[in-house]
Order: C-alpha cells, then structure tokens, then sequence
C-alpha cells in the first residue's frame, strides 16, 4: 500500500470517527473534525504537483482480485492531480461552509459528513484509479452518496423525488458503464487502463464487432453523471440537497466524474468518428438547451443547475473537438480545445462553487430561493453581493475574469473545427459555432439575472419570512476564497498553465511537453467579435426579457414527463407481475423451488450425460444399516400419515436421530456428535415455534392438490439420490482427502482433521458461515420485535 | 406454558452443570479429538435449552443476564480478529500460529493455538445465535 493508496481510502476511514466525535463531543460542531481531512489531502496533493507537471505519473499498484485481472492500481497523473486537487481543495471549502450551514442542534451531522466522506473518497477512487473494475466500483459509490446527500433532509417528499431520480438515471448510466467496461476488456483483454491504451495505440481495435457497443454503453455512462443532454433532468431535482452538497457534488466534482471518463478514454476511442461527433454534439446541444432553459429559471438554484448542465455541456463540447484533432491528426486544434476544456473545469469549479454557496448564503439570510420575492439585497449583504457579481461575470465572459480566458479559448476552438474540410463541414460544421455563441448568449443573460434580479431593484422585505442581514464571516470566507481565485486565474492565467493545465492535458494523450500560453489579447480575432457581440446581444435580451420570454411557454419540455411515465409505468407493470406470482404462500413458494429444482437437475442430468452407476467401491450392507433404513422409512411415512403436531416433530427428531446412528456405524464421531445436538436443539426450536401457531386439526386438502405435492416430492427424492448415486460414481479427480491426511498434524498440529479443516484449512468458509449465522439471528430478532412494535403502537 | 415439573427440574439442577462442562470440554477436544467450537457451542444452548423447558425464560435471563445478541456480535469480532493477527504479521489472513511445547502453570505441557481462539469465536456465535432465535420467539406472545 502506497500513500497513494491511502489518500483515496483516507476518507473511508475517517468515516469511522465520526459517530465517536459526533456522540463524544456534540458542543462542537462535527465539521470542525472534518476539515483537517481534505486540508491535508489537498496539501498532499500539492506536494506532487512537482512530479505531474514533469510529466511523470505516481504509480502504485497491490493485487486484489488477480484471477480476474482486477488490481487496486492507483495512478497520479497531470488529469488526475488536476481532479484531485478540486476535490481536495473545493471539499475543504465546502465543508467549512457547511459548518455555518448547517445547524449542530438541529441538523443530523454525523450522516451528513459520513455520506461527504464516502463520496469525497469515492471520488479520488474515481479519479485515481487505473482499473476500470475498480473506477466503476467507486464510481457507483458517488451514485450512492449523492443519492444519500440529496435526500438529506428526507422528510421533504422533493428530496425523496430528487434523490430518487438522480439514483435511478445515474446508477442506470453506472451499469452501462459497467457492460462498456465488460466490453472493453473482451476487446483488449485488460482491465488497467493504461494497459489498454498502449495496446490500443498499437493495434486498432475500431474494426471489432463489439467497438460500438462498448463505445455507445461507456458514452451512456459518462453522459447519465454528467447531466448531458437528455440525461439532465436529474440536475435540477438534485437541487433538493443541502447548498454545501449542491456546490460541492452537483456543480464542482461529480457531475465532471463523467467529463473525466470521456478525457480518460478519448485516445481508446478517438480512432472513430462517431466518439467525436457524439461528444461534441451531445455536448453543444446540451449547452445551448440548458443555458435557454436558466433563463426561465425562477429559483437561484435552479437557475444555477441549468447553468451547470449548459457549462458542462460546454466542457464536453471541447472533449469533442480536441478527440477530433487528434483524429484528424492537427495537433494545435487538440491542444487549444483541451486547453480550453481543463482550464474551463478548474473556472467553473471556482465560479459556480462562489455561486452557489451565495445562493445558499441568500437563502439562509431571507429564507427564500425565488428571485421573484428577492431584491435589493445589495445593500444590506454587500460581501454578497460582490461575490455574486464577479462569479457571475466571469461566468458570463467578461474580461478579464477566468471565464473570460477559457471563453475565447472555447470560441477559438470552435471556429477551428473549419479547419477540418469535411465533407459537409462548410454546411453543418457551420453550425457548432453558431450554436456555441448563441448558447453563450443565453448564458450571459441568466448571469444577469442572476445577480441583478437579486442584488439589485426594489428591496421587498414584506415578502421575505426572516429580516435579512449580512451573513456571518465564517460563511462567507469560503466564497470569498473562491471569488478571488477568480480573479487570480484571471488575470494570472500562468499560475495555472504549465503547473497544473498542460501536465493534464498531456497526460490524457500522452505526447511532449505542451507550452501553454494564456493571453488577454489575441488582436482583433473573430473570437474578440465573438465576446463583444454575446454582450451586447445579451444586454439588449436582458433587458428585453419580460418580452421574448413568452415562447417558453410555446416550447414543451417533456423531458421530466417522459421520466415520471417511465417510472411509474414499470413500477406498475412490475408491481402486477409480481403479485402475479409472489402469493404469500409458503407452500406456493416449495413448489416453485422444488418443481425448478428437480426439472433443472435432472434436465442437466441426462442431457449432459451424467448418470452413471457403479457399484464396484460399495461396502456390503450389514445388519446395522438396514435396520437403520427400515426405521429411517418407516418414521419418514409416519410423518406424512401423523394426525398432531407433536407426533410430526417427535417423528421428525427420529429421522434425525436415526441419520446420526448411521454416522456412528460409519465412524463420524463429529458428524454424528453435531446431528445429535443440532436434532436436540432443533426439535425444541419447533416445539416452540409451532407453540405459537394457532391449534387447529389438518385442514382436508382437495385429491389434486394432494395429488400433485405427492409427485412433486417423490420427483425430489428421485432426483436427489439419482444426483447422489452419479455424484458417488463418478470420480473426475483425484480427492483431496490424502493431502489433509498427510497435513494436518504437520501444518496445523491438529489431530482431528475435521475440526482442522474447519477453522484452519477452510477458516475463511468457517468465518462466513458463522457471519451468516449471525445475520440469520439478527433478521430474525428484528422481525420478531419490529411487528411486536407495531403491534404496540396500533394499541396505542 | 408454565408446567410445574419437579422432578424435571431437579434432574435439570444437577445435569446443566455436566452438560456446560461437557461443552466446555468439547470445546477444547476440538484439536485432538471429536469436539470443537460449533459442536461444543450447540452443547452449551442444548444445556440453556433445558433450563428453558424445565424452567421459563425469566429464570434462564436470570441466570445469565446478557443479552444473546451482543454475545453472537462479540464472538463474530472474535474470530475476525484472530483472522487480522495475521495479516498484522504480514501473513495471509487467517493463517493460524501454533506452539506445541508450552509450560503453563497447574495444566503442565500443554500446546497452544490460535485456531483455539477462532474456534471460541464460532462457539460464542453459535450460542448467541441459538439462544437469540429462541428468546426472540420465545417471548414472542
């Protein structure tokens, strides 16, 4: 186990102190015990950055399931520090934050930063590991922890909606993913990702019959977690959580898991031109639909989740294009739109976290998110308000913020695609950046609203259910922090290039080393016009909004209606088919599983051939025995023919007390020790059991019912002996028995082989077992007493 | 189901005490000869058992006034820890250790394992088992 290792399991760990300092010390808030966690992994992180932006990558690796191919191999590289170092850094923002979020008396902590936790390690796994098992395994896990944060506050039926819904889109992209993963490794034979490429890179695998599949299974994936276009329906429900889970999960770190998967696994798939096209269209769609869609948006941060989807569909766009000019082998087209890509992932991250933990200062200050009650707050949360406007300005491009810098970037990348001389690129290509910049129009008027609708105009207090005021410093200091990396990054875009951005994006195709100049001034490049002409049209629809805004009523959105069908419609079907066949019936059930079993064995039996008597190794039958059987039989039809109960059960203990003599002829001292006992403590178990049935005689059954258990039972024991005899015939090895005679007195200096085998040779077996056991005891215990507890309280 | 048996009762006074020890020595034939934590663990509940018929359920939790659940708990922690020996010694887990020549004080040479620890395990988890199912539906009314 390396550092490395555990860095990503540092979060999981911690989990288990939570509940002590949470019980132990509940005068502090729980965060406080929180913080040091990510801080450190952040100063972690940091403390590689040297190694990642020499272009080398930290690589370790321990064996976990190796039959399957399946390591917990770990790998830091320049994309993977890059996300690390957001989830590290914005965590630890973000859980500040929430210290004076969330109240300690009122709120229930403990979960709260034990779900974080889960998702923060969850997360580094996600980003860091090097196998896809693996990646996948942690990539469900965030599915989970989001799941958890949203319905946080679970006594609102929206978050349970919410959290639903995210659970059922994302988990169905995570199992795509997982037959993508599948898929993958029946084309290259490997799990390691690393593996793949290099073996991709020498031989193609684009000519496989399974490559769309997999490419199309692994796209669903990527784009279900990271709200693409019509995946993104998800988003805004999310909005549901607590705003530290919102900025942290659902703007800064796990909506980009997705982003993350398609840069990760661009140079396996860029060969074809349907990974490009797909990403960059799905992509721009999404941006322009989800950034239309804000405007009409009357909840901050509903506003700020469309925006969300339509910035990450931005980011998505650019994966595209930089695939393309690898595909299309132009080398500065791939570097200026990845550029463009990562260094709009770290802006976004600042910005909308600022946002969004504003939108959740304006909501705790006034108690409302709607921005048609909110207004001329400026004055009274000044701080506020100047977080908003530049958060929001340099979401919307202007210079010199950072949004502004991979704005042009953005531009400039798809103005190249012209570049390219497609074949029909001059009509349709034309359209990617229109679509581009007319989808940053609409982006620049929500950033308008956003802070102009709440900050400015007439102040409202009537419809305001708390008087507002400045928020406290501790709330504020996180996106203050966030705020100013906004203008550092803007106007320092160096501090980031060749540290952080270009080890990214040379890591994702690996190649030299890659000089990352960011500038202000390009001279009067179409992309200058670009940005002049997104303000001014903007302003004028900002201004004009109260008029165009009608055609959102002529537009349906039937994304979510399709959803609700969806759902409730297979829910119903379900539901039916299930009561269809699940009667409540016990006896109903043994007939299920006895006519399966016997049909399914005894098909396997003699369709594969393998019945087979022989009689050569069988001892003759003594006197012992068959008085044995004779009294096994005789107690067995007893059974069925007993009028009470309690013969039934005596009869019962007979059998079993018979079987056990028949250990004692065959010399099993242990066997027939344990039957004994376990025949002892069995029939006390029924006596008490059937103690509580109801006291009534056999009821008459109808002929046919009778008719056809009997066939039913007497086909089981046909089929069992059958199996016995074949199984005792048939000798396809040699036994293992030899090996425990010879070794265990000298490996595990025991004499009793049985119990040798037991807890040392098979311990792990012994261990579940007794594991199973145990959970037996406890679903029995909690069933028992939960219906004694409803019980009580119909009483009441 | 309160039956007023004396001479069960007074059979069960003396005969638990033979049963528990039996169990006990089971418990640690295990090795050598037949016995070992699960057999010797039914043997222990098939003694508890008794005192239930012969007696009631107050008295057996009178006698021993734990609660099954955390019994069946401590044994499972029990085993797995035996099983973390090893691997905090950089062993496979599970891998048990053994000395067959110890002095110990009044036993004499006697040999001592790790697996006897695991086996205690199993033992605690199948009393606790047993006895929970019976409690639970026991005082099920």
């Amino acid at each position: 186990m390396s550092i490395l290792h555990w860095a990503v399991l540092a979060p999981f760990i911690y989990t288990l102190l939570i509940p002590i300092t949470y019980k132990l010390l509940k005068r502090v808030h729980t965060g406080w015990f929180v913080l040091p966690l990510p801080i450190l992994l952040f100063v972690y992180f940091c403390s590689n950055i040297g190694t990642t932006s020499s272009l080398q990558a930290k690589i370790a690796s321990i064996p976990w399931i190796p039959s399957l191919g399946i390591d917990f191999a770990v790998k830091l590289d320049g994309l993977g520090m890059l996300f690390a170092l957001l989830i590290a850094g914005i965590g630890s923002l973000v859980i500040l934050y929430s210290i004076y979020y969330l109240d300690k008396d009122k709120e229930k902590l403990n979960q709260f930063y034990v779900y974080l936790l889960f998702f923060m390690g969850a997360m580094l796994g996600v980003v860091l590991c090097d196998n896809l098992i693996v990646l996948y395994m942690f990539w469900e896990i965030t599915s989970i922890s989001s799941f958890l944060l949203i319905g946080f506050w679970n006594n609102r039926s929206n978050s349970r909606y919410g959290a639903m819904k995210s659970m059922v889109i994302t988990v169905f992209g995570g199992l795509s993913l997982l037959a993508g993963i599948v898929l993958l490794y029946l084309m290259t034979g490997s799990f390691n990702i690393s593996e793949i490429i290099t073996s991709v890179q020498q031989k193609s695998i684009i000519s496989h019959p399974l490559f769309m599949l997999g490419m199309i299974c692994i796209l669903l994936g990527a784009f279900t977690k990271s709200a693409q276009f019509p995946f993104h329906i998800w988003l805004p429900d999310a909005m549901e959580a607590p705003t530290p889970v919102s900025s942290y999960l659902h703007s800064a770190t796990m909506v980009k898991a997705g982003i993350y998967l398609i840069a990760r696994l661009s140079p396996i798939f860029a060969v074809s031109g349907y990974w490009l096209w797909i990403v960059s269209i799905v992509g721009i769609i999404t941006l322009l639909y989800g950034s239309f869609l804000a405007v009409k948006q009357v909840d901050l941060k509903g506003l700020l989740a469309y925006s969300t989807i339509s910035q990450l569909g931005m980011i998505m766009s650019l994966l595209g294009i930089g695939a393309a000019g690898v595909h299309y082998d132009n080398e500065s087209i791939y570097y200026i739109a990845t550029a463009a890509a990562v260094f709009h992932l770290v802006n976004h991250a600042t910005f909308k976290g600022s946002l969004f933990m504003m939108a959740g200062i304006v909501d705790h200050e006034t108690g409302t998110r709607d921005i048609r009650r909110l207004g001329g707050l400026m004055k009274i949360m000044p701080i506020t308000f100047a977080i908003a406007l530049i958060g929001s300005l340099s979401m919307a491009g202007i210079p010199p913020l950072n949004g502004f810098l991979s704005k042009e970037m953005f531009f400039a990348s798809m103005l190249n695609i012209r570049e390219f001389n497609l074949f029909n690129l001059s009509t349709w290509g034309i359209l990617l950046p229109i679509i581009a910049w007319v989808g940053s129009i609409f982006t620049f008027v929500y950033s308008m609203i956003l802070v102009f609708k709440t900050f400015t105009g007439k102040y409202q207090p009537e419809k305001l259910s708390t008087k507002p005021h400045e928020a406290p410093m501790g709330m504020l200091i996180s996106p203050i922090i966030l705020v100013s990396l906004v203008v550092i990054f803007g106007l320092f875009p160096g501090v980031l290039s060749n540290t952080i951005l270009s080890p990214a994006i040379t890591s994702i195709y690996g190649g030299g080393v890659y000089d990352l100049h960011i500038y202000h001034w390009h001279g009067f490049q179409p992309e200058l016009f670009m940005t002049i002409g997104v303000i001014v049209f903007g302003t004028i629809l900002y201004f004009s909004v109260t008029k165009w805004s009608v055609i959102y009523q002529a537009i349906p959105v039937v994304w979510n209606r399709i959803y609700d069908w969806l759902f409730r419609e297979t829910e119903d079907v379900f539901n039916k088919l299930t009561n269809k066949y699940m009667t409540g019936s016990l006896r109903t059930y043994l007939i299920y599983i006895f006519s399966f079993f016997t049909l399914i064995l005894s098909y396997t039996l003699f369709t594969k051939d393998g019945f087979k008597i022989d009689t050569s190794l069988l001892a003759p039958i003594g006197g012992y025995e068959a008085v044995l059987s004779l009294v096994l039989v005789i107690s067995t039809i007893a059974i069925l023919f007993s009028k009470s109960r309690l013969t039934s059960i005596i009869l019962l203990g007979a059998v079993g007390y018979t079987v056990s003599l028949f250990y004692v002829v065959f010399r099993a001292p242990d066997l027939a020790l344990t039957q004994l006992v376990i025949e002892t403590v069995s029939v006390a178990l029924f006596l008490l059991c059937f103690y509580h049935l109801p006291k009534n005689a056999r009821k008459k059954e109808s002929i046919p019912f009778k008719l056809s258990n009997a066939v039913i039972s007497v086909l089981v024991g046909l089929v069992v002996m059958l199996i016995a005899i074949a199984s005792y015939s048939t000798k396809l090895f040699d036994s293992i028995s030899p090996y425990y005679v010879d070794n265990t007195y000298i490996k595990a200096a025991g004499e009793n082989m049985v119990n040798v085998i037991l807890v040392d040779f098979r311990g792990f077996d012994t261990l579940f077992e007794i594991a199973v056991l145990a959970i037996a005891a406890i679903g029995i215990y909690s069933m028992i007493t939960l219906r004694m507890g409803g019980k009580k309280n119909e009483n009441k | 189901m309160k039956i007023n048996n004396l001479v069960l009762q007074t059979i069960t006074k003396v005969i638990v005490f033979l049963i528990l020890l039996y169990s006990v020595d089971l418990f640690f034939a295990g090795h050598y000869t037949p016995g070992g934590g699960f057999i010797g663990g039914l043997m222990a509940s098939g003694a508890i058992v008794l005192l239930l018929i012969a007696y009631d359920l107050k008295f057996v939790k009178k006698i021993f006034p734990v609660n099954f659940i955390y019994v069946t708990a401590i044994g499972l922690l029990i085993s797995f820890l035996t099983g973390m020996i090893a691997v905090l010694s950089n062993k496979p887990f599970l891998t048990h250790f053994f000395n067959k020549h110890v002095h110990l004080p009044l036993l004499g040479e006697t040999s001592l394992h790790t697996a006897a620890l695991f086996d205690l395990g199993v033992f605690l988890v199948v009393v606790g088992v047993t006895m929970t199912i019976i409690q639970t539906i026991g005082e099920d009314d």
